[in-house]
């Protein structure tokens, strides 16, 4: 079976994102950029379930601008088979993302789609599970266990209580959750062999889906500063904070 | 405008993140509640109690048991076409299915409001809360959820509302539900605790995060939390993380033992109150959010700690 993952160029987790003093945006300019790290979780389940004899295929895709190129070669240097970027200048939605994903479904026929449960900048959680329902297939997320088991797929959801398991009907969705497994780093030889593998440059209009924005970004700010705090010097001390804030008896 | 929340419940009791959203909803209308699920007369007439909600629409089915969300969705959609809103609590069971509903209605979803500033107008975190974006939704009908903590609670009681129900919609037979492991806790949850002792990396293992931060958490009457990295490391399961892919809370003490304070972990914290850190290291980044710091090895100030409360 055929896999597909969509990846996301998203700014560096390390990095503390700044607020533009204009309030129009967090800036991006000179910042290094990443694969989204819940990606690279779905990048390294795709090539272990290849490694498995599960999946035949992987086949990754990014929407964005020219250099989510990067974020694809570093799919492609994991492991994944062939790369398509869909290249936009234009900020897509998850609604946006998920049409998009939907069509690139249609193209390609995967058995499963693996996707990041979230990006780290919008922080929106959305797109596998609207993949999910424009394709109207099952869907598994936050995904810490997945087994592909014939025409099904048992997934483990990290939920808030705690773990529950899901069967899901292939063909299907899985987003991923952190402690689903701990992505490889590409080695040298596999990111100059990536260099030549396969990358398809598509183009949003293509696809004939519409993409324009359905939330407007008004302003952004900087979070509410904390003030300062104090230090204490002494066990004591602290004990008797605790008392002052009614804590402790 | 007429707004649907979704009601959480878990063995015939209605979760307190419910209570939040039905604030949320409050800012923009009526509010109807939607209590799907198996066997849930008493959950729905509890939700009924609920101050300020007008009616309860109630799904009994063994289709909703799990509230597997493909099955749920076809549901929320149909009710949608007499309400303008819908609203999950921002909990996994939220995320999981208001994505879903959002795509099927062809309207883009507001994730993890922090406040209503107008009826089309919301703000919400970016960037693990490092930013907060203000945005105005275009879409005829709104699919929201609701942080919990930054919403006060709904009473419990004092309300009237109708109990109204509806027709279940056919199971798709996409999805089934095998098992569940839900870790017990004693504890109060973490989610709506007033009290939180969250434990780091330093605390080495397991049994050293036992040994010490359970026993000053019972002391205070506090849920226990951990950071990513105690999670990863084992030291406990991963329901008890605190951060942007954890769990966000705001109670009104934390108190971080070992913890230093990546900004993951703060995500889920810095709306506390009142922030305490202990920590070894002067210059962890915790102390920059920390009310009061203390400069302590853990493994003699926890137990001193513990023992003069």
């Amino acid at each position: 079976m055929k896999l597909l993952v969509p990846v996301k160029r998203v700014i560096d987790y390390n990095v503390k994102p700044r607020v533009k003093s204009d309030g129009s945006g967090v800036d991006l300019s000179n910042v290094k950029m990443s694969m989204n790290p819940f990606d690279e979780i779905a990048v390294e389940e795709a090539i272990r379930l290849k490694e498995q004899g599960v999946a035949s295929e992987i086949v990754v895709v990014s929407i964005g601008v020219a250099k989510a190129q990067e974020t694809l070669r570093t799919a492609l240097a994991m492991g994944a088979d062939r790369a398509i970027l869909i290249e936009t200048d234009a900020e897509v939605e998850p609604l946006g993302v998920a049409k998009l994903l939907a069509k690139v479904t249609a193209e390609e026929q995967p058995g499963l789609v693996i996707l990041g449960k979230q990006a780290i900048d919008d922080d929106s959680n959305q797109t596998g599970q609207m993949l999910a329902a424009l394709l109207g297939w099952a869907q598994g997320t936050f995904a810490s266990k997945v087994e592909v088991e014939g025409d099904s797929v048992a997934v483990t959801r990290e939920v808030d209580g705690g773990l529950e398991t899901v069967k899901l009907r292939l063909p299907a969705i899985v987003t991923t959750d952190l402690r689903l497994n701990e992505p490889r780093y590409a080695s040298l030889p596999n990111i100059m062999k990536a260099k030549s593998k396969p990358l398809a440059n598509r183009k949003p209009e293509e696809f004939g889906v519409d993409i324009s924005p359905r939330l407007e970004t008004v302003s952004v700010s900087e979070p509410a500063k904390r003030s300062a705090g104090i230090k204490v010097g002494s066990v004591d001390e602290l004990v008797a904070k605790l008392k002052e804030l009614g804590v402790a008896a | 405008m007429k707004a649907l929340v979704w009601v959480e419940h878990e063995g015939g009791a209605l979760k307190d993140a419910t209570l939040s959203a039905v604030s949320a909803a409050a800012q923009l209308g009526e509010v109807h509640l939607l209590v799907a699920g198996q066997d849930v007369g008493g959950v729905a007439e509890a939700a009924a109690q609920i101050a300020g909600v007008a009616k309860v629409h109630v799904a009994d089915d063994a289709a909703y048991a799990h509230a597997l969300a493909e099955n749920v969705a076809p549901l929320v959609v149909g009710l949608m076409a007499h309400h303008e809103a819908f609203l999950t609590p921002a909990t996994t069971t939220g995320k999981n299915i208001a994505p879903r509903v959002a795509a099927l209605l062809d309207v883009m979803q507001i994730s993890d409001i922090l406040s209503v500033e107008g009826p089309d107008s919301f703000t919400r975190p970016i960037y693990a809360g490092n930013a907060i974006a203000t945005i105005r939704s275009k879409d005829a009908k709104k699919v929201i959820t609701v942080r919990g903590t930054a919403f006060a609670k709904a009473e419990r009681t004092g309300g009237g509302a109708s109990i109204e129900p509806v027709a279940a919609t056919a199971g798709t037979g996409l999805s089934s539900f095998v098992g569940a492991e839900i870790a017990a806790s004693e504890r109060p949850e973490l989610t709506s605790a007033k009290i939180i002792v969250s434990g780091g990396r330093a605390l080495k293992d397991s049994e050293t995060f036992e040994q010490l931060i359970f026993p000053l958490a019972d002391k205070l009457g506090a849920a226990v939390g951990a950071s990513r990295a105690a999670v990863d490391a084992g030291y406990v399961p991963n329901d008890y993380q605190v951060g942007q892919t954890g769990k966000i809370v705001a109670p009104e003490v934390y108190v971080a033992v070992g913890i230093s304070g990546a900004i993951q972990h703060l995500a889920g914290m810095k709306d506390s109150k009142t922030i305490i850190a202990i920590n070894k290291d002067e210059d962890a980044p915790i102390f920059q959010v920390a009310d009061i710091g203390l400069v302590a090895d853990l493994y003699t100030a926890v137990p001193e700690l513990t023992g003069k409360l």
